[in-house]
């Protein structure tokens, strides 16, 4: 059965205070050369049947209606998985 | 006068809830999120608590179950409903209320006994405090970081949309110190400390005459007896 994969992002002008604390702990690793870490949200949706146009844009809407919320993240990508 | 208060899977102050609305003196009715039902209610409390495991974003899911349906279409008619942290939560993710609440900008989950500003008292759940009095309840969350972006803050601001700001410590980095919103009608009120954690002396936070005997959020329940009697 496909998978659809929806991916969703804090907003880039928020904080990320879960990315901002893993970002320090990363300090301790390597030579400084990680500087920043953003955490998002990967979904992978199983379809029964065949991802139509229709079907993606019902996920769009779920995506940006349920999956996200538009005050805080960004739906960034809506991919059906190879 | 019923004021009901809603279990979702993962509420953990419901109970509290029933209990500071019989100590104001209404009577409180238990409902259920997998129900369609209000029965026959006059107010609505959304409980704090972890409603279905804060999984997704703190409320999100929630604000997609049964009773929601018909707690939006109340509120849109001018029902009075107050969400309480997580129930704060849930009504940001349901739209009945404007920004969002993001994980405390320290990262840790916070418990003090906090002070906050009543900014307007024109709403169903503050109209028996006084504009700019302070009063001291319960905060507990993790995720109680309240944000929006400029032009909304600005709009809530010059609007008099918010109902309640922390005083004295910003517990959780709220933009513009933020602790509780009201809508434009004023019968729904949403904020991330604990009223009903504040209703009983011997229960409440420590003041300065005792300790545990802070009683500043029955006023909160009270207000919305007054404003059905009214209404």
């Amino acid at each position: 059965m496909p998978t659809v994969i929806v991916e969703v992002m804090p907003k880039e002008v928020l904080l990320d205070p879960a990315g901002k604390a893993t970002a320090r702990a990363l300090q301790r690793f390597g030579d400084g050369e990680i500087t920043d870490v953003r955490i998002g949200k990967r979904f992978e949706l199983t379809i029964d049947g065949e991802v139509t146009p229709k079907l993606l844009e019902h996920i769009g809407e779920i995506a940006k209606d349920v999956l996200s919320n538009d005050v805080i993240e960004d739906v960034i990508s809506i991919r059906v998985a190879d | 006068m019923r004021v009901g208060v809603i279990t979702f899977p993962g509420s953990l102050d419901d109970r509290d809830a029933l209990r500071a609305i019989t100590l104001a003196g209404g009577e409180a009715v238990s409902l259920w999120h997998g129900e369609h039902d209000l029965q026959g209610v006059d107010a609505i409390v959304l409980p704090g608590g972890f409603s279905y495991g804060d999984y997704l974003r703190c409320g999100a899911i929630a604000a997609h179950s049964p009773i929601m349906s018909e707690v939006i279409d109340a509120a849109n008619k001018g029902m009075p409903v107050l969400g309480i942290c997580n129930g704060f939560q849930v009504l940001v993710e349901a739209h009945l209320l404007a920004g969002g609440l993001i994980r405390n900008d320290h990262g840790t989950f916070i418990r003090r006994d906090q002070k906050l500003r009543v900014e307007n008292v024109d709403t169903a759940w503050t109209n028996k405090y006084s504009v700019g009095q302070e009063i001291v309840i319960p905060l507990k969350n993790g995720e109680g970081g309240f944000i929006a972006d400029e032009e909304t803050l600005d709009r809530l601001e010059g609007d008099g949309l918010v109902a309640f700001r922390y005083v004295d410590v910003n517990p959780n980095g709220s933009l513009r110190d933020i602790a509780g919103l009201r809508n434009a009608r004023g019968n729904v009120v949403g904020l991330m400390p604990h009223p009903e954690h504040a209703v009983e002396p011997g229960f409440g936070p420590d003041m300065p005459e005792a300790m545990s005997s802070g009683t500043d959020g029955l006023a909160m329940f009270q207000s919305v007896l007054a404003a059905t009697v009214l209404s």
